[in-house]
């Protein structure tokens, strides 16, 4: 770029797509369909339904745990950027969180497109080095006892937390359990119920 | 930039997953600019990785834009210095020759091997110090780094080589668990730990 005009990326995507558009390389349409599928059929209520079959069904817990991607397909779930999916168990004496320090990778079936936060250097830069002030920048507290386990996805496998079931659940259906699995309690920085129940 | 210091709080109220439309737009063109300079992700992101440090932080999105214009350039889809022309109104350049070394990928990443696995689950193992100027995923705070091996999770394409054209090369992948000691010293936390996968290439065997 030998331009000394301010970076203007609204200006640049415009002749990107103009330039692309002119040789016959790009299909708007098809461009629009997959950004449109992206942004509404994968989301966490995907990964909410597989977290609370788990939590009423011990089999399926265990495959869940064993295979993330067949266990999730189980249910239908399927997409992009989950390849090799692993799901990590929150438990009293281990809580996972997870991160991609190289860039955002995240596991788009199950969770959608990463929020912005995931993608901050704040968040990438803090979260292996003092993973329990960054879970205390969510609100979230965890006991000087329990093992902290931050996963770096710096492959192409993708990670999901299986957070705890909240106390006190023990009457609710399976789809009511499913509203209490919010995003943040699968990456791990917040518990499930505590927020968006 | 794992473990760079000076950062502040994590924005947890910016919650959206684009800000305004461009950035919309800039989500959407990733795969047609890879496909169209007939290149990969592991060269995408290599492409992110060598925009300037100051002008990767101005925001997420922002270095997607540049990225994708030295994508189109080393895929011979433009000219270097066509967008600046075409923003500036100037002729446009003669239609560029292909210079990509970038080998488009096949679906996903997961790729038949053929050599057996060098390690086994239990095994201590240290990560290479050697740094690189190509892409690499080993993060640079897990250089030099001694782990024990968690999982022996397939073999897949090599990035450090996809992203310049020398083939995917499918290789061993591991789970690694670092003690957060090991990686950020005594001041880490004692239960703490970082699990990172690693490719073969990274690891040497711990005697």
């Amino acid at each position: 770029m030998t331009t000394t005009e301010p970076f203007a990326p609204e200006i640049r995507l415009e002749a990107i797509e103009s330039l692309l558009l002119e040789k016959g390389l790009l299909d708007l349409d098809r461009v629009e369909q997959r950004l449109e599928m992206i942004t509404t059929e994968l989301g966490p209520m995907n990964g909410a339904r597989a977290v609370a079959r788990a939590w009423v069904d011990p089999d399926y817990r265990s495959r869940l745990l064993e295979d993330g991607t067949a266990a999730v397909r189980e249910l239908g779930i399927d997409g992009p950027q989950v390849e090799m999916l692993v799901v990590v168990e929150n438990t009293p004496e281990v809580h996972n969180v997870v991160v991609c320090t190289l860039c955002s990778c995240y596991p788009w079936a199950v969770l959608g497109l990463p929020p912005a936060w995931y993608k901050s250097p704040e968040y990438r830069a803090r979260v292996v080095r003092e993973p329990r002030a960054v879970l205390a920048d969510f609100g979230t507290e965890v006991a000087p006892d329990v093992e902290v386990r931050v996963w770096d996805s710096s492959a192409e496998v993708r990670y999901l937390v299986l957070p705890e079931r909240p106390a006190g659940t023990g009457s609710r259906s399976e789809s009511e359990l499913a509203a209490l699995v919010n995003r943040d309690s699968m990456i791990g920085v917040r518990r499930a119920g505590q927020v968006d129940d | 930039m794992g473990g760079m210091e000076g950062f502040g709080p994590v924005p947890v109220d910016d919650d959206v997953t684009f800000h305004e439309p461009w950035e919309r737009q800039a989500q959407g063109l990733a795969i047609p600019v890879q496909v169209a300079a007939r290149s990969n992700l592991d060269a995408f992101r290599h492409a992110i990785e060598r925009v300037p440090p100051a002008q990767y932080l101005e925001g997420y999105f922002h270095r997607w834009a540049r990225a994708f214009e030295t994508v189109l350039v080393e895929g011979g889809v433009l000219a270097a210095g066509e967008l600046d022309e075409r923003l500036t109104g100037q002729t446009p350049s003669t239609a560029p020759a292909r210079t990509t070394k970038a080998v488009p990928g096949g679906s996903g990443a997961k790729r038949p091997g053929d050599t057996p696995a060098r390690f086994e689950v239990g095994d201590q193992v240290r990560t290479t110090a050697a740094r690189t100027s190509g892409h690499t995923r080993l993060p640079g705070y897990a250089r030099d780094r001694a782990g024990v091996v968690a999982a022996v999770s397939g073999t897949w394409v090599l990035p450090d080589t996809n992203a310049h054209g020398e083939g995917e090369q499918p290789t061993w992948l591991y789970s690694v668990r670092f003690p957060a000691r090991e990686l950020w010293g005594s001041g880490a936390g004692e239960a703490d730990v970082v699990y990172l996968d690693c490719f073969e290439t990274y690891l040497e065997p711990v005697t």
